[in-house]
């Protein structure tokens, strides 16, 4: 600012000059408030969320054993992809496919389960609701030592897991199945286990938002001629509570991929017997934790969040609102 | 044919909501089946575990399972009140540094006009679907970086830029009036008065949801004791019970054992939810992403 002599001013002029400057100070003094308010935040989410991803791009591009500097692989920094997609016989042959099927079942599969949970929950009294809802919740939250406690029990290959005492009693099968250890067994069990505990914040979202829509819409589509409830479902309600399906989505896709480390827990070994159980979490794990090629590690994680973010493209464009 | 509308949370019972009943109460008791076997499996005395074939529900309870789980250390010696206190210390100094963290940004972005605004929500709405476990490694080298290996630190602040928490609290501080805040300006109020007499006290259904999700993130956690600490007296409970089990599982009578660790963990986590559950009801129906 121009410097300006005081003595010179009227009376008016320079009360009008102190209010100026009040008032870049306070638009100064709002503007650092702003700052320090997001600034914790920013730095954080920064450093453990935005660099890691740039990190892990940058690692996919070289050769890294925790030991040497990484060095960039030849052709331009590809070498790891190639590997990949060409050689990793194991990637192609059971980690893809097996997390093609994971993924579709209990990311989709568990978000309409959810949805239709729900839906149905809303048509029912509040207090009955409360206790419904919170029994379809609790398995969201046992965490993973219940989990592998639970299911390794109810599935396991001795006498004392309970499916085969079941199955044995019952004389449908002659000796134990090792559920666990078998290929035709385990990523199935792991389906299973995953959408039982798929019911989780999404799911509750989407009650939430059931349990809001408008009650007039309902009788209005009726005079307009909806005929029965998949019309109703699909012309009013879902459009009335678009943004918590897009939540719910969200949170399924997220969850789906998240439990990627049961079948490791189940099983109770990385890899899984004969590669049966193998997703892309564990195949991470495997290169990274195990056998420290950090490097083809990476790679794989890139690939991992391309799938995350093709899945979440495909639920904004269903949810989305278009602008 | 034609439909009756659909009744939405409807205030009495009548028998169209008697299909829905047949459909949600099994699925209701499907969903608890392993809640009731893990409760009877903690109080099953040994020769019931051993028993063939097994039976469901234990016949005489008895905390033999419990007293011997305490009575077990680490292969260190490290006493189990020890991973108990530092689990305690973590989860309560996590959930009340997310909330203050989150709190403080979700005002900024709801209420204050500043450039990259709308991008800073952007990103975070993008980082919603972020998976954490896909960038272990990265994340890894970069604690290591900064020097955070086998500090207690690490249990904590990588944690606290919690994208969810964030979402669901800024979508409630929408909710709060201008005119409020604009009246606490007049009187004076800075940032730091309005957030914490104000925003806080209004915000509390969202703010008990980010705890709650903080909570079953952080005590359930086992990835910072495993990754990044290798002093054994500065792991975590989860980490404890979570080695403990995998070993103890493998035989019968470690199963009781395993059994009331897992009832351990999970009881603090249906608690919580059951006292906030309402809370938790309310700020979901603010959840939308749009």
């Amino acid at each position: 600012m121009a410097k300006v002599d005081l003595s010179k001013m009227s009376t008016e002029e320079r009360e009008l000059h102190y209010l100026k400057l009040a008032s870049l100070r306070s638009k100064r003094n709002e503007k650092i408030s702003t700052a320090l308010l997001v600034t914790p935040y920013i730095l954080l989410f920064t450093t453990f969320i935005v660099v890691p991803i740039i990190v892990a791009w940058g690692l996919s591009l070289t050769h890294f054993d925790l030991i040497q500097a990484p060095k960039l692989t030849e052709p331009f920094g590809m070498f790891n992809y190639v590997m990949l997609i060409t050689q990793d016989e194991n990637f192609l042959k059971y980690v893809i496919p097996n997390t093609i099927k994971f993924a579709i079942i209990v990311g989709p599969g568990g978000y309409i389960l959810s949805f239709v949970m729900a839906w149905m929950l809303s048509q029912i009294q509040a207090g009955p609701r409360k206790i419904i809802s919170l029994a379809l919740y609790t398995p969201s939250m046992v965490g993973g030592v219940f989990i592998s406690v639970v299911w390794r029990t109810v599935f396991s290959g001795d006498v004392d897991g309970y499916l085969n005492a079941i199955l044995l009693n019952s004389g449908m099968i002659d000796e134990a199945i090792q559920f666990l250890q078998s290929p035709d067994y385990l990523l199935n069990i792991m389906i299973f286990v995953s959408l039982w505990s798929s019911m989780g914040i999404g799911f509750l979202a989407m009650l939430a938002g059931l349990l809001n829509v408008d009650k007039t819409l309902y009788e209005a589509a009726l005079v307009d001629g909806i005929k029965n409830r998949f019309q109703e479902i699909i012309y009013i309600t879902i459009p009335q509570m678009k943004p918590q399906m897009l939540f719910g989505a969200v949170m399924a896709i997220v969850g789906a991929f998240n439990a990627g480390y049961i079948g490791v827990a189940l099983s109770g070994a990385n890899p899984t017997p004969q590669y049966s159980g193998q997703l892309i979490i564990n195949h991470i794990d495997d290169f990274g934790f195990i056998r420290y090629e950090m490097g083809y590690a990476a790679a794989i994680s890139v690939i991992l969040l391309f799938v995350i973010a093709g899945f979440s493209t495909v639920a904004y464009a269903l949810f989305g609102e278009k602008e | 044919m034609a439909i009756k509308a659909m009744n939405v949370n409807p205030k009495q019972f009548d028998k169209t909501q008697i299909k829905f009943y047949l459909i949600l109460v099994p699925m209701a008791i499907f969903m608890l089946l392993p809640v009731v076997y893990i409760f009877s499996q903690a109080f099953k005395p040994l020769d019931e575990l051993f028993m063939f074939p097994p039976r469901f529900l234990v016949q005489k309870p008895t905390f033999e399972n419990f007293t011997r789980l305490f009575r077990a250390a680490s292969g260190t010696g490290v006493p189990m009140a020890r991973y108990l206190f530092n689990s305690i210390w973590i989860t309560v100094l996590t959930i009340f540094s997310t909330i203050i963290i989150t709190t403080a940004t979700g005002y900024a972005l709801s209420k204050k006009e500043f450039r990259l605004k709308k991008f800073m929500f952007k990103v975070n709405q993008t980082a919603l679907m972020f998976v954490a476990v896909a960038v272990a490694i990265p994340r890894y080298l970069i604690v290591d970086g900064l020097g955070m290996t086998d500090s207690a630190w690490v249990h904590f602040i990588p944690y606290l830029a919690m994208p969810v928490g964030l979402f669901l609290v800024k979508q409630f501080i929408d909710q709060v009036p201008d005119e409020l805040i604009e009246a606490a300006k007049i009187d004076g109020a800075n940032d730091r008065h309005i957030l914490f007499k104000i925003i806080i006290p209004l915000i509390k259904p969202a703010l008990a949801t980010v705890a709650i999700l903080t909570f079953q993130f952080i005590w359930n956690s086992t990835e910072s004791s495993n990754i990044y600490i290798i002093t054994e007296t500065k792991k975590t409970f989860a980490f404890y019970l979570t080695t403990l089990s995998s070993q103890a599982a493998v035989s019968i009578a470690g199963a009781g054992m395993a059994a009331a660790a897992g009832l351990i963990m999970f009881i603090p986590n249906l608690v919580i939810f059951i006292v906030m559950q309402s809370n938790v009801m309310d700020t979901m129906s603010h959840s939308g992403i749009k």
